[in-house]
C-alpha cells in the first residue's frame, strides 16, 4: 500500500506558464518586418528578392552546417537564422553582387553566432557583424547605391547583382547617392516626404521609414521589444540634431531628417533591440539607447562616413556586458542601502 | 504623490496567470466523511517537529493533544479523529521521504464528537499566555507556508504592531478556500481578527482581498460593525499579491527592508484561514484538527471545497470528489505556482495544504527549452527586482557563490520568472537548487 503510485510525476511548481515562446517571438519579428520587406520589393524589384534570398540561404546554410547534428532541425525551426539573413539583406545596397550577399549571410551566422556558442551567446548582432565584414571586404560594392527601379518595372535586375565571384564588378549602371551621402558630400537635402515613404536610394530596408515604424509598434504591442531602446535612441538623435541646428541650421540636418534618413529606424527598432546583444536591465537599456544615439550622430556629423548606425550599435554591443554589470536593478527592500 | 500611489493598490512587477477559480468559487464548503486511516506527521510546520506524547495502542479522542511543541518554533498537534494510535514512527511523508509521524486508526463506531473544552476566556489572558495558547492549539499560517502563528505574535520588546493585516488575496490560481471562508464565515473571521488585534494592541485591522472576489469584499463590509476599526481593502488582481511583503507594499506603500520581517514596519500579517482557526480555538475550544481544502484542477471529476480532517490520505479526498480522470499525471499540494507535488496518493493532508490540484498531461508536459536570449521578461516579472536571467545562468554553471552577489537569498520562489520565460527555462527551479546547495553544503574540514 505504502508505495509510490507509478503514474504520478513530481514536476516541480510552477506548472503554469504563459503562451509566448522564443521561436514565436522570433516569428513575430519576421511578421513585423513583412511590410518593409514588401516595400523593398516594390522599390527595387526582383533584385530585392534575389539579395534577400541570397542572404537567407547563406545564413541558413551556415546554421545547418555548423549546428549540433542532433539539434539541427530545432535550431533551424527557431527562425533565428532566417531572421539574421533577412536583417542583413535589408541593410545591403540593392545593386550588390549576389555572391557577396550570400557570403555575408554565411559569415553573419558562422562568425556572428555559431562560433560564440549559438543562439543567446553572441556578443555582437550577427546581421550587423556580417554587414561590417562585407563593408570591410568590399568597400566599393557596399557603397555603390542605385536609384529605385522607378518605371523600368519589377522584373528588371540591377546589372551589378549578377557579377561573378572574385571578378572585378562592372558597375556601369546608373548610380545615385543616398540622402545622407548627398547631405554630407553635396549639401543637398532630400524632401522629408520622400524619406518617410521610401522613394529614395539606399539599402533595401532602410528606405520606408513609416512601414518600419509600423512594424516596431507591432512588436511593442506584442511586448517583443524593449521600448526603452528605440525611444532612447530616437530621442537622443532628435535632441542632438536639434541642438546642432541651433548653431547652424543650414549645415546640420533637421531632427526629422536625422530620424527618417539612413538606417536609423531599422537599427533602432530591429537591430539595437536584439535582446541577446542589448542590456537586459531597464536602466541599462536607457544607457545603451542613449549611447547608440550619440554615436550615430557623432559618426554622421563629425566622422568620415555618411552613415554610422551599424558601427554605433556594434560598439554599444561590445559595451553591453559592462552596462549589465553596473545596472543591476535595486532589489525590493534594499532601496536605502548604498551597496 | 503618496496618496496617488495608495490609490493604485499595487506592487510593481508580478505576472497575470489565468486564475482558473471558476471550478470551485461558487461551491459551498462541504465536510468529507470520516475514513479509517489517518497519518499525522510531526513536522507539519516550519521549524522543529513536535514531540509525540502518545504511544502505540493508546486510545485518543478527537481534539486530544497527541504531540507537544518540540521547541519555540514548533506547535502542538491534536488527534483529528477518535480512535486508536496504531504506531508512532517513521512514515513516508508528502515528498516521499521518511519522517516521524503518528498513525491513527479511526473508531468506526464513534460519533466523532469534538472533545470541546468550551470557550476560553481570552480577554483575561496575558499576552504570554495567549501566545502559549496559540502554540498549544497548533495554529500555523494556513496560506501554505505553515509558519507557526505564535512566533509571529511574539514581538521583541520595543517593537510595536500598529496594523493587523489579514491576507485574503488568494492570488494562487485554482484555490478558493479563503474566498469561501470569507463568504461563509465572515463572523468568525471578524471575531478572530478582533481577538488578534486586541491582544497585539494594534490600532486597526486591514483585510486585503483581490478584486476578483467582489462578493467577499461586500459581505465582509456588511458584517463590520461601525465601531470596529476594521477596513477591507480591494487589491489589484495580480500574482503574487498574497506574498506578505507584496501585500504590505500594496496596502501601506511600504517596502519591508530585505532580511527583515513585517513586524519591523509595525505590521502583523495573517492568512484568513489562520484568523478563523484562532476564532475557532478561543471561542469554541476547537484546536487545529481540520482545514478547508480546494480540490480542483483539470484531472478532478467533481471539484469541491472541503473541510478535511488533518491526516486524511489524499486518496480518500480524491475518491470523495469522484476520483481522478484518466490521464491525470501529477498532484500538487498547495497552489500551482508554489505548491509541492506529492509522491503518493497516501500522502496526508497537512496544516499548510490549501489545495489538492490534479493536473494532466497538458500542464505537465516538459516543454522544449530554448537558450536564454536575455529578453528581460523575467526581470519585468520578478516582484523582488532580482535578475532571474543572470541567476539562472549562474546556477546552470554551478557558480552558486557568485549568486549571493545577485541576492539569491532574497528570492521567495514565487515562480513568476519561470511563468514568464518564453524559452521555458526552469528559472525558479534552478534558483532553488542553488539555495539548497548553499544552505546545506558541508564545508570541507580545515
Amino acid at each position: 500500500m505504502k508505495k509510490r503510485d507509478p503514474d504520478l510525476l513530481l514536476f516541480p511548481a510552477p506548472l503554469l506558464q504563459q503562451g509566448m515562446t522564443t521561436p514565436r517571438a522570433m516569428r513575430d519579428v519576421l511578421y513585423a518586418l513583412a511590410p518593409a520587406t514588401l516595400a523593398s520589393l516594390w522599390f527595387f524589384g526582383l533584385s530585392a528578392v534575389l539579395i534577400l534570398g541570397a542572404c537567407i540561404i547563406g545564413a541558413v546554410l551556415a546554421e545547418w552546417l555548423f549546428a549540433d547534428r542532433s539539434a539541427r532541425t530545432e535550431s533551424l525551426r527557431d527562425a533565428s537564422g532566417v531572421l539574421t539573413g533577412l536583417f542583413l539583406g535589408l541593410t545591403l545596397p540593392p545593386g550588390l553582387p549576389l555572391w557577396m550577399a550570400f557570403l555575408g549571410g554565411f559569415v553573419a551566422i558562422s562568425l556572428g553566432k555559431v562560433i560564440w556558442g549559438g543562439l543567446g551567446h553572441n556578443l555582437f548582432n550577427p546581421a550587423l557583424l556580417g554587414r561590417a565584414f562585407l563593408l570591410a571586404t568590399f568597400p566599393i560594392a557596399m557603397t555603390t547605391w542605385v536609384p529605385t527601379t522607378g518605371d523600368s518595372g519589377f522584373f528588371s535586375i540591377y546589372p551589378g547583382n549578377l557579377a561573378l565571384p572574385f571578378m572585378q564588378a562592372q558597375i556601369d549602371g546608373v548610380t545615385s547617392a543616398t540622402p545622407l551621402g548627398m547631405l554630407k558630400f553635396d549639401q543637398v537635402v532630400t524632401p522629408l516626404a520622400d524619406l518617410a515613404f521610401g522613394n529614395v536610394s539606399g539599402s533595401l530596408g532602410e528606405t520606408s521609414g513609416l512601414l518600419l515604424l509600423l512594424g516596431g509598434i507591432y512588436l511593442w504591442m506584442r511586448r517583443d521589444l524593449d521600448w526603452r531602446i528605440p525611444v532612447s535612441i530616437l530621442l537622443t538623435v532628435t535632441i542632438f540634431s536639434a541642438a546642432l541646428g541651433i548653431f547652424d541650421a543650414e549645415r546640420f540636418p533637421t531632427p526629422l531628417f536625422s530620424v527618417f534618413s539612413g538606417g536609423l529606424l531599422l537599427g533602432a527598432f530591429y537591430m539595437a533591440t536584439d535582446p541577446v546583444t542589448s542590456p537586459v536591465t531597464p536602466k541599462g537599456a536607457w544607457i545603451f539607447g542613449i549611447g547608440v544615439g550619440v554615436l550615430v550622430m557623432l559618426i554622421r556629423v563629425f566622422g568620415g562616413l555618411p552613415e554610422g548606425v551599424m558601427y554605433a550599435i556594434l560598439l554599444m554591443n561590445a559595451a553591453t556586458p559592462l552596462i549589465d554589470r553596473y545596472t543591476q536593478p535595486t532589489v525590493f527592500g534594499r532601496g536605502d542601502k548604498s551597496s | 504623490m503618496k496618496a496617488f500611489r495608495l490609490l493604485r493598490r499595487n506592487f510593481e512587477h508580478g505576472v497575470h496567470p489565468a486564475h482558473h477559480k471558476q471550478q470551485t468559487e461558487n461551491l459551498p464548503i462541504q465536510r468529507v466523511p470520516f475514513g479509517k486511516d489517518y497519518l499525522m506527521p510531526l513536522g507539519q510546520h516550519i521549524g522543529v517537529p513536535a514531540q509525540a506524547v502518545v504511544t502505540a495502542g493508546e486510545k485518543v479522542r478527537r481534539g486530544q493533544l497527541i504531540a507537544k511543541p518540540g521547541g519555540f518554533v514548533s506547535t502542538g498537534l491534536h488527534s483529528p479523529v477518535t480512535g486508536t494510535v496504531k504506531a508512532v514512527g517513521d512514515f513516508r511523508g508528502v515528498d516521499g521521504r521518511f519522517a516521524p509521524a503518528i498513525e491513527i486508526e479511526a473508531d468506526s463506531f464513534s460519533t466523532q464528537q469534538v472533545d470541546v473544552n468550551a470557550a476560553i476566556d481570552w480577554q483575561s489572558l496575558s499576552l504570554e499566555e495567549f501566545i502559549e495558547a496559540v502554540q498549544m492549539a497548533g495554529i500555523v499560517g494556513m496560506g501554505g507556508a505553515a509558519f507557526p502563528a505564535h512566533v509571529k505574535l511574539s514581538v521583541p520588546d520595543g517593537v510595536k504592531i500598529r496594523h493587523l493585516l489579514i491576507n485574503g488575496a488568494e492570488c494562487e490560481p485554482y484555490l478558493t478556500t479563503d474566498h469561501r471562508l470569507m463568504l461563509e464565515r465572515p463572523e468568525a473571521l471578524l471575531e478572530g481578527a478582533e481577538i488578534m488585534r486586541q491582544k497585539l494592541g494594534a490600532e486597526e485591522t486591514v483585510i486585503g482581498v483581490e478584486m476578483n472576489k467582489p462578493d467577499a469584499i461586500e459581505i465582509l463590509r456588511q458584517h463590520i460593525k461601525p465601531d470596529q476599526p476594521i477596513r477591507v481593502v480591494p487589491l489589484k488582481v495580480k500574482y503574487p499579491q498574497g506574498a506578505e511583503k507584496m501585500m504590505i507594499k500594496s496596502v501601506f506603500d511600504v517596502e519591508v527592508p530585505a532580511g527583515q520581517l513585517p513586524r519591523d514596519v509595525e505590521v502583523n500579517v495573517n492568512n484568513v484561514g489562520t484568523i478563523v482557526a484562532v476564532a475557532d480555538y478561543f471561542l469554541r475550544g476547537m484546536p487545529l484538527i481540520e482545514r478547508v481544502v480546494t480540490v480542483a484542477g483539470p484531472g478532478v471529476t467533481y471539484p469541491a471545497n472541503l473541510i478535511v480532517p488533518l491526516g486524511t490520505p489524499v486518496r480518500d479526498v480524491v475518491k470523495f470528489c469522484g476520483g481522478l480522470k484518466p490521464g491525470s499525471r501529477e498532484i500538487i499540494m498547495g497552489g500551482p505556482m508554489m505548491g509541492r507535488p506529492i509522491a503518493s496518493l497516501d500522502a496526508p493532508i497537512l496544516k499548510g495544504c490549501s489545495g489538492v490540484l490534479v493536473f494532466t498531461e497538458e500542464q505537465t508536459a516538459r516543454r522544449k527549452e530554448y537558450p536564454c536570449i536575455s529578453c528581460g521578461r523575467c526581470l519585468e516579472a520578478c516582484p523582488y527586482f532580482l535578475n532571474p536571467s543572470r541567476l539562472a545562468r549562474l546556477s546552470k554553471s554551478r557558480m552558486f557563490d557568485e549568486m549571493k552577489d545577485y541576492h539569491v537569498f532574497d528570492c521567495v520562489e514565487c515562480g513568476c520568472c519561470t511563468f514568464a520565460c518564453p524559452s521555458n527555462i526552469p528559472i525558479v527551479q534552478l534558483i532553488r537548487t542553488a539555495k539548497d546547495d548553499l544552505t546545506h553544503r558541508k564545508e570541507p574540514e580545515a
